[in-house]
């Protein structure tokens, strides 16, 4: 019950919040979308990192090291500080230039408008619409099975279930439901700046508690009067093949840095970026946020890998996936929390871990509802036609659709949603090379975005296919030479497949116009 | 400058693959996995990276938003 109200609590407090950025509110549709480019570098590096960092950086990172061992934090997390900074520095400065000048709020305005060609923002929009939804899904899923687990006992009559660690739990449906709802809330009346608030204060609660987390659990875990000494305890007996990457295969370690560059086309984070006051702002997110990465991840997996080890009491038993024998890792972090640490600090951690899951679903939120207002509905009607309000109206109506439609497809069986997120990000960083020729190379053409996307689309298929439709976890592509065969992740050869159609079919086409080059790089 | 950043950056990608502690199990200061330290210190030199990317190879001449047009809004 403590873990409940400690909960509530904090929902409430976060709808204040939300609330009180409305008050800022200044009235224009670029205020709501955009927040008037009037966010600074501390809540820039916030919302940024709030975004980037899902429930998987705190949920996730323990549970693949549980699995896995230490070998997730080179290819998860170090891997994204190079790469996310990369994005913002290479990509997201100049983007936030020419949105400023050009007055975009989507990347597909952006297209649209660098490629002189209306055609590539309907071949993008269901994509991006695609690839973001099963992302949002993970969010809302997650949040209702956290908030089951950690409730687990409060309310054994009125919702019972047959799972012991989670009997009289608030059931999911109605979790998921309440956190679709405070989201919903504070992005339909605080806009952009709300979110940003939001995210801002989100990232500082899953931070704070994660690192409260870590030391309560290894001084329970290690039994030793000193943290130091426990710390040493809890690693000491952890298995070789978990302090170690012997079981990990170099190659799919090495493909894998491809996969951070999906941030280069998550179409939130362009949102984020053009919310930036200047382009000075940009500074403190490119330093900070791979120290801030390490900050969440390392005691994550430190908790992950001593979770594999006889230090933790057999009783109770670790979760289990229902209906199999396997331990159920990405419960491992709110199992610990629930019974090596107190109910006050449970609480908490669930609205840490919360926080983790709502400042990515607020973005992704906001971005489908500005790219359905700005792209579909005002680029037909004709942006000119629509007042401001209207604008601001009919962003409010699709976020709302939005919510509402993800929350629906939440309550139907989910086996292979959670297996969609590593194609997700595939999908996204296989189209990175198209927003760098963008960005850098005078010579794309219409036609070669056309041929980058469709060979994205046709190889990321015929591989998630091959993959089981995600049901086959670890699937990679199996590359032999000379005898050896080298595994790869999946994104190695639909980002080769469509860098190479862009490349290729830009230089046969004939090259874009003079006058729009100019217009973003000058004159040669 | 901005070359050097750029070896920089391209030193950090390679010193990523680690291939030289993938079976070491030294626990560092008696508690962290080699291979874990080693990253998060790689974490740190990316962080100092871009502090000196951001010091000597900052793109210069960018819009300060002053001239907003309504050209991509209406495309």
């Amino acid at each position: 019950m403590t873990q409940l109200v400690i909960i509530v609590a904090y929902l409430g407090l976060l709808l204040l919040l939300g609330l009180g950025a409305s008050l800022l509110f200044r009235g224009t549709s670029k205020d709501y979308l955009l927040a008037s480019h009037s966010i600074g570098p501390f809540l820039l590096l916030m919302s940024l990192f709030g975004t980037t960092m899902t429930a998987f950086a705190l949920v996730g990172s323990s549970g693949e090291a549980f699995k896995e061992g230490i070998g997730v934090y080179g290819m998860l997390a170090s891997s994204s500080g190079i790469i996310h900074s990369l994005c913002f520095f290479v990509l997201g400065i100049k983007l936030w230039s020419w949105g400023h000048r050009f007055g975009y709020t989507t990347q597909i305005q952006f297209f649209r408008d660098r490629l002189q060609n209306d055609g590539i923002g309907l071949l993008l929009f269901p994509i991006i619409v695609g690839l973001v939804i099963p992302y949002l899904l993970i969010g809302v899923i997650s949040s209702g099975v956290v908030i089951q687990s950690m409730t687990g006992g409060a309310f054994p009559e009125l919702f019972p279930t047959s799972n012991p660690g989670t009997n009289g739990g608030v059931p999911p449906w109605i979790g998921s439901l309440v956190i679709c709802c405070i989201v919903l809330a504070y992005v339909f009346f605080g806009g952009m700046r709300g979110t940003a608030w939001a995210n801002a204060f989100q990232t500082i609660v899953f931070m704070v508690l994660g690192i409260v987390a870590f030391y309560v659990i290894a001084m329970k875990l290690g039994g030793q009067p000193t943290f130091l000494e426990n710390l040493r305890v809890c690693s000491d007996a952890v298995a070789h093949d978990k302090v170690s990457r012997i079981d990990m295969s170099k190659t799919k370690f090495l493909t894998y840095l491809l996969v951070p560059l999906s941030v280069g086309m998550f179409p939130h984070l362009f949102q984020h970026w053009l919310t930036a006051k200047s382009a000075s702002s940009f500074k403190l997110p490119i330093v900070a946020h791979p120290v801030f990465i390490m900050i969440v991840w390392v005691p994550c997996v430190l908790i992950g890998i001593w979770a594999t080890t006889s230090l933790v009491p057999g009783k109770p038993p670790l979760p289990k996936i229902p209906g199999t024998d396997i331990v159920n890792a990405n419960a491992i972090l709110p199992f610990l929390v629930k019974t090596q640490t107190s109910a006050l600090l449970g609480g908490f951690l669930t609205a840490g871990i919360l926080a983790a899951i709502m400042s990515s679903l607020d973005s992704q939120f906001l971005c489908l509802g500005t790219i359905f207002t700005g792209d579909i509905v005002g680029h037909y009607v004709g942006n000119d036609r629509l007042t401001d309000r209207k604008k601001i109206w009919l962003a409010r109506v699709f976020v709302t659709a939005i919510v509402a439609v993800t929350y629906g497809l939440s309550l139907l069986p989910q086996r292979s949603v959670f297996g969609m997120g590593v194609w997700c990000f595939s999908g996204f960083a296989s189209l990175f090379p198209l927003v760098l020729a963008a960005v850098y190379w005078r010579r794309l053409t219409a036609a070669g975005a056309y041929a980058s996307v469709l060979t994205m689309i046709v190889t990321w298929f015929v591989l998630f296919r091959q993959s089981g439709f995600g049901h086959h976890r670890s699937f990679t592509v199996d590359i032999p030479v000379g005898g050896v065969t080298y595994e790869t992740m999946p994104v190695l050869t639909i980002f080769v497949a469509s860098a190479v159609a862009l490349v290729l079919v830009s230089l046969v086409t004939r090259p874009p116009d003079e006058r729009t080059l100019a217009r973003f790089f000058g004159t040669k | 400058m901005r070359y050097l950043i750029g070896i920089l950056l391209l030193l950090l990608l390679v010193l990523h693959q680690d291939n030289w502690f993938w079976e070491d199990d030294t626990l560092v200061f008696g508690f962290i996995p080699i291979g874990l330290f080693y990253h998060a210190c790689i974490s740190v030199a990316a962080s100092v990276t871009w502090f000196l990317a951001t010091k000597f190879a900052w793109p210069h001449g960018l819009s300060d938003g002053a001239e907003t047009s309504q050209q991509g809004s209406n495309t």
